[in-house]
């Protein structure tokens, strides 16, 4: 491609950021683009709101299994919660050292964040196992359907953000702090922050009021 | 052939204006035999009219005005920047809003007076009926008098009818259109009608619930009778077959387009059995009992909340 | 290796299916070697297929509902037909498990297929346009939308050669559509392509609402955009928040099917009363979603043709607005008879009500822009009307519905049947053809012939009220739906009645077709040179027809609520255009090929897992997201068009304006 001399308007027509409303003409790449991801996120919690919502209903439908008081292990669902949530902490400390240009701490911070994310999976995927184990699977009743189904999409959207984190780390390597790159890293920051937020819901409802004796 | 078709086509057209003419308006929902029919056609026929009476000047309105304000008329006054009037908008919001303001009063207390759970008031004491839809007939169980009924339904005239309603597989609704209101049956859980036939008579029943290829032949009779001939078809009843684990097991085998069929002694514990998802295993007191497989809390979503 | 796909799930021994499916391919197989031979390949590669311009996508999204109308009307007459004969004694020509299939695929695919494409196809055609932009927010994800829903409408139609289509209904309630009801593919195939559907409709509401709320030409404030596009921002809003909520639906009754879960089963404590709360949570808001855009056409096309403003434009934003909020408060209405208690009934039947005082307001608002008018009765001006005339009763009937103790009368009969044609033909369809009417010339740069389109209009309104009228009539008779056969004789002249409007309706589309050819045919002296065919009053008439790719030169500045019309009138009087801006060189998307890519791998994943394919699914998972990173490493993300480019274009654009204010009539 050549290069052009005179600076060419794309679809956002130069660049304007004062309102935030837009009536001055479109807004820059920079604000459409997590503000697409922010509304695509936003559906993300509707899915989950209804995941939820199925499980306050099934909740005591244990079919005379066990009942979440009998299976839930407040302590490795603590050590989770930490994990994941100071990951999230890294992911921003990542965001900061993209925001400097810094490539190497970039690396570091988004490798800490994965590996922090990989600790929760693995702990989900044990207790997961140990149920199962335990006779108390998806299929034992209606009760541990949608408790499965609703921790284990909040566990598939970690692992999405996962392999999300690994090509992000790539793209770094490959091709540096290009603006669109960094509008990426914007969205995967908004992503693994949103799923701190689902995680806080499904600690609280599933887990805490679980084990209320 | 072709134009055969056609006249045919006609012949018929000419039919059907004469069937609006006549009979077309008095049947079914329009022609409700027992007190919940006759209260719930008369909210459906006046609402209508409350709706109509907006309705159609607003559509003559329409073509009215449409028509005036054609290009072609100079007669027409163009007032191209009119775009707003704060009294018409005033007016286009109070008009259906007013509207719905009636219609909402008519619908709360109707709600609460048809509560298909609400017993009718009467002096004679309800008829007891569980209804059962099955793949793809009806059973119709009377506690009270141990029989049961498939794809039929005797029901004495002037007397009000408790049904209770389950599925044994998948959801069906129970509606009889000259009796008034219809209601789902489903499994694993109870709903609960109340229903009264004035008049003596045979009522067609169906399900209006698609519930899978017998669907369309799940239609059943109603029949109103006299009350000391609805009593002595009971006892009569009593004589029929046993409903016993095996004939169950029979009965519930998918057909369609069954034809009624009367059972004596029944099982005073089927109903619960099917609602507890316990059938086709055995239900015979002398056998594992069924009843204490079923869980001491009701299913979720059991319906017998209130 | 090939799970539980055999040769006999191909229909070898019914007739029907067979030569239907042995029709269409060969008709595809023509059309394949049409294309190839006059060698239109490339051109349809880098125009249509890769485009990621929003003009070329609604085209696309246009065309595929088109192609998905014909084939629900074909289940549609075929249901008719079935009903006429199979009356009495007679079982018709259809048995059950056809007839249910041919019911269940009508309903999914007029509403998913149909409906939704043609709807969103207006939006991707007209939005950009009325905002003054150059594009959607996101035109890549624009192209990934449209064919992930192509790759819905392929499995969905593939059911038809291989394996079966659902036999439980357009919704699919449990536990019939459990593994323990329904064993076959049908269930399968139905929930699998409206998943793969569904993500490309969510990410056209991510798209939709960026664009409208961050990427507007300057000067357009929120209350100067377009009714139309308020609407369509409403209805997008919509698809953000309901569409999830099917995803989920759907996820869980998959899981139910293939890994032995219990969410609606009747077994291990199931609920399904929890399947029909939830599918209502989206089906509700789904019939907004398609009546808002359609409001927002009839508002377009009645102040056109009027000469007129809308009229009390901010009592339409806000109707719209409470519509697309009260929405979400009516679900439990598609349910009174499940023996919820009196109070809940009561509070969603007013409720339920309540929407209809909005929408009241846009008939009589729509009535009094035509007080006052010139209205000039063009084709759109036709629908309009009709559509006015068929929607307040279709209004009538749906309060009656609302209202439990009616409600208990004709639940799920055939007076339901009618009443959500009526406003779905009658609201959705009409101003469907309304919008092609209208927006036809601006994509294409000729007229759509008037006089077959006057005759398609009345073929759909007289066949429209012979084919539904008569239902009315049998709800109140009793008559439920989804019968394949019908006991009752004496309803033999009301089934003659419909099956005749459903044949009227059928040569509506016909002479659609014919339409199209003899307009196409004979378009030389149907052109519109202008860009401004029916003196129209929103910005996609300031460009030519066809609009350039970039659509406008430089962005319009908006100054009224009526931005092209102000600008048409300034310039009349002033009999000049405005000053002449310095052109700078434009960056337009590049064409892509990751939507047809990432929607082969989701087809053949779908197609995977409805069939138990394990590997082939995983196979097909992983191309979709190597295709994903693939796109994500581009570099090059906008091509240029040169400055004197645009300057060439634009000069051309304010001659042609130029001689135009010379022979059009001044403003009053």
């Amino acid at each position: 491609m050549t290069s052009v001399e005179t600076p060419a308007v794309g679809l956002t027509h130069g660049a304007s950021e004062d309102t935030g409303l837009g009536h001055r003409g479109p807004e820059s790449k920079s604000i459409v683009v997590p503000y697409g991801f922010w509304l695509f996120v936003l559906s993300d919690m509707v899915l989950f709101s209804a995941l939820f919502a199925t499980y306050a209903t099934l909740a005591h439908a244990t079919d005379g299994g066990p009942t979440s008081n009998e299976l839930f292990d407040r302590t490795l669902v603590a050590i989770e919660t930490l994990a994941l949530l100071f990951s999230s902490f890294v992911c921003g400390l990542a965001m900061i050292a993209a925001r400097r240009r810094n490539l190497i701490w970039t690396q570091i911070w988004l490798l800490v964040t994965g590996l922090l994310g990989a600790i929760f999976l693995g702990i989900e995927l044990y207790e997961f196992a140990m149920m199962i184990g335990e006779g108390a699977g998806p299929q034992r009743s209606a009760f541990l359907s949608a408790f499965f189904t609703l921790v284990g999409c909040h566990g598939a959207h970690v692992t999405a953000g996962l392999l999300w984190i690994g090509t992000m780390m790539a793209q770094f390597w490959a091709k540096g702090f290009q603006p669109h790159i960094m509008r990426r890293m914007m969205c995967l920051s908004i992503f693994w922050h949103a799923l701190d937020i689902i995680w806080v819901a499904i600690f609280t409802i599933v887990y805490l009021m679980g084990t209320l004796p | 052939m072709r134009a055969g078709i056609h006249s045919g086509t006609l012949r018929r057209f000419g039919a059907t204006l004469l069937i609006v003419a006549t009979s077309g308006c008095n049947r079914g929902v329009l022609d409700p035999a027992g007190p919940v029919g006759a209260a719930e056609k008369t909210i459906l026929i006046n609402s209508t009219a409350i709706m109509l009476a907006i309705i159609i000047p607003t559509m003559i309105a329409t073509v009215a005005v449409a028509w005036w304000f054609r290009s072609g008329n100079k007669k027409a006054k163009y007032r191209p920047d009119w775009e707003y009037s704060g009294a018409i908008e005033l007016v286009v919001w109070s008009i259906p809003a007013l509207t719905v303001l009636l219609l909402g009063g008519i619908a709360w207390i109707g709600s609460h007076d048809l509560d298909p759970y609400k017993p009718l008031p009467s002096k004679s004491k309800p008829v007891e009926v569980q209804v059962v839809s099955l793949d793809w007939k009806w059973l119709f169980i009377y506690p009270d008098q141990h029989i049961a009924t498939v794809n039929q339904l005797v029901v004495p005239a002037g007397s009000p009818v408790h049904f209770t309603l389950t599925s044994a597989t998948v959801w069906n609704v129970f509606f009889v259109p000259q009796m008034g209101t219809m209601i789902y049956t489903m499994p694993r859980m109870t709903t609960q009608l109340n229903l009264q036939a004035d008049r003596e008579g045979v009522f067609d029943g169906l399900s209006a619930h698609f519930s899978g290829d017998g669907f369309p032949g799940m239609n059943f009779k109603v029949h109103s009778v006299p009350p000391q001939q609805f009593a002595a078809w009971a006892a009569n009843a009593r004589s029929g077959p046993q409903l016993d684990v095996a004939a169950y097991d029979q009965l519930q085998k998918p057909s369609s387009y069954v034809k009624p069929f009367v059972y004596g002694n029944v099982d005073p514990r089927l109903f619960e059995a099917v609602v507890a998802n316990k059938l086709p295993q055995p239900i015979s007191p002398n056998t594992t009992p069924a009843a204490q497989h079923v869980s001491p809390q009701p299913p979720a979503g059991h319906l017998n909340v209130r | 290796m090939f799970g539980r796909l055999t040769w006999e799930a191909i229909p070898l021994t019914q007739p029907i299916p067979l030569i239907t499916s042995l029709v269409v391919i060969a008709a595809i197989a023509a059309a394949v070697v049409w294309v190839t031979v006059k060698g239109w390949w490339p051109y349809l590669w880098n125009e249509y297929i890769t485009s990621t311009d929003h003009k070329r996508i609604g085209i696309m999204y246009f065309v595929l509902g088109l192609v998905m109308l014909v084939r629900g009307f074909a289940d549609a007459i075929m249901m008719r037909a079935q009903q006429m004969i199979a009356v009495g004694s007679s079982q018709g020509y259809l048995p059950p498990e056809h007839y249910n299939q041919i019911f269940t695929a009508h309903g999914t695919i007029m509403i998913f297929f149909v409906a939704m494409p043609l709807v969103i196809s207006f939006m991707n055609f007209v939005v950009p346009l009325q905002l003054g932009v150059r594009d959607v927010a996101f035109p890549t994800m624009n192209n990934v939308s449209f064919w992930l829903t192509a790759s819905g409408v392929l499995l969905t139609n593939l059911s038809l050669f291989i394996g079966e289509y659902a036999r439980t209904g357009w919704l699919g309630f449990p536990p019939l559509s459990e593994q323990q009801f329904s064993p076959g593919v049908g269930v399968d195939y139905y929930l699998v392509a409206l998943q793969i559907a569904g993500v490309g409709t969510v990410l056209t509401a991510v798209n939709f609402v960026t664009t409208i709320l961050k990427t507007r030409a300057p000067g357009m404030s929120y209350l100067r955009m377009p009714v139309f596009c308020w609407t369509t921002l409403a209805s997008n809003l919509l698809i953000l928040a309901a569409f999830p909520v099917l995803t989920a639906t759907y996820a869980m009754l998959m899981l139910d099917r293939y890994l032995g879960f219990h969410f609606f089963t009747n077994d291990g404590g199931g609920n399904s009363m929890l399947y029909m709360n939830l599918i209502w949570v989206w089906g509700h808001p789904e019939v907004y979603i398609l009546i808002l855009p359609a409001f927002g056409i009839y508002s377009e096309v009645v102040s056109t043709f009027s000469g007129k403003p809308l009229f009390g434009y901010r009592s339409m934003v806000f109707a719209t607005l409470a519509i697309c909020i009260i929405s979400f408060c009516v679900w439990l209405h598609h349910f009174f008879t499940m023996g919820a208690g009196a109070d809940v009934n009561a509070i969603f039947g007013i409720a339920s009500m309540i929407i209809a005082v909005p929408t009241g307001v846009k008939i009589f608002n729509w009535l009094f822009t035509m007080y006052g008018g010139r209205v000039r009765f063009n084709v759109p001006m036709y629908w309009t009307i009709g559509f006015m005339l068929t929607f307040v009763i279709g209004g009538l009937t749906g309060v009656l519905l609302a209202m439990p103790p009616v409600d208990f009368l004709v639940h799920n009969s055939l007076f339901l049947i009618a009443h959500f044609h009526q406003v779905i033909i009658g609201g959705v369809v009409f101003a469907i053809m309304a919008g092609y009417t209208y927006w036809f010339p601006k994509a294409f740069g000729f007229t759509l012939d008037e006089r077959l389109g006057k005759m398609i209009f009345w073929c759909w309104f007289i066949g429209f009220h012979l084919a539904f009228m008569p239902l009315y009539v049998l709800g109140f008779w009793g008559g439920t739906r989804r019968l394949q056969h019908i006991a009752d004789p004496s309803w033999q002249p009301w089934l003659d009645l419909a099956f005749v409007g459903a044949l009227l309706i059928g040569l509506g589309i016909v002479l659609t077709v014919v339409q199209l050819l003899y307009s196409i045919r004979t378009r030389d002296r149907r052109r519109d040179t202008t860009g401004d065919p029916w003196d129209g009053r929103t910005l996609e008439w300031l460009t030519l027809s066809p609009p350039p790719h970039f659509n406008f030169a430089v962005l319009p500045d908006v100054h009224g609520e009526e931005a092209y019309w102000t600008r048409k009138q300034t310039a009349l009087r002033e009999e000049k255009l405005i000053e002449e801006p310095d052109y700078q060189a434009i960056e337009m998307p590049v064409n892509t090929p990751t939507g047809v890519i990432v929607a082969f791998f989701a087809s053949l994943c779908g197609f995977a897992v409805i069939w138990y394919i394990w590997w082939l699914a995983i196979l097909g998972l992983i191309g979709a997201f190597a295709v994903l990173v693939w796109y994500a490493w581009r570099d090059e993300h906008e091509h240029v068009i040169p400055a004197d480019e645009v300057a060439r274009l634009e000069r051309e654009r304010r001659r042609i304006r130029k001689e135009q204010i010379q022979t059009w009539p001044r403003p009053a």
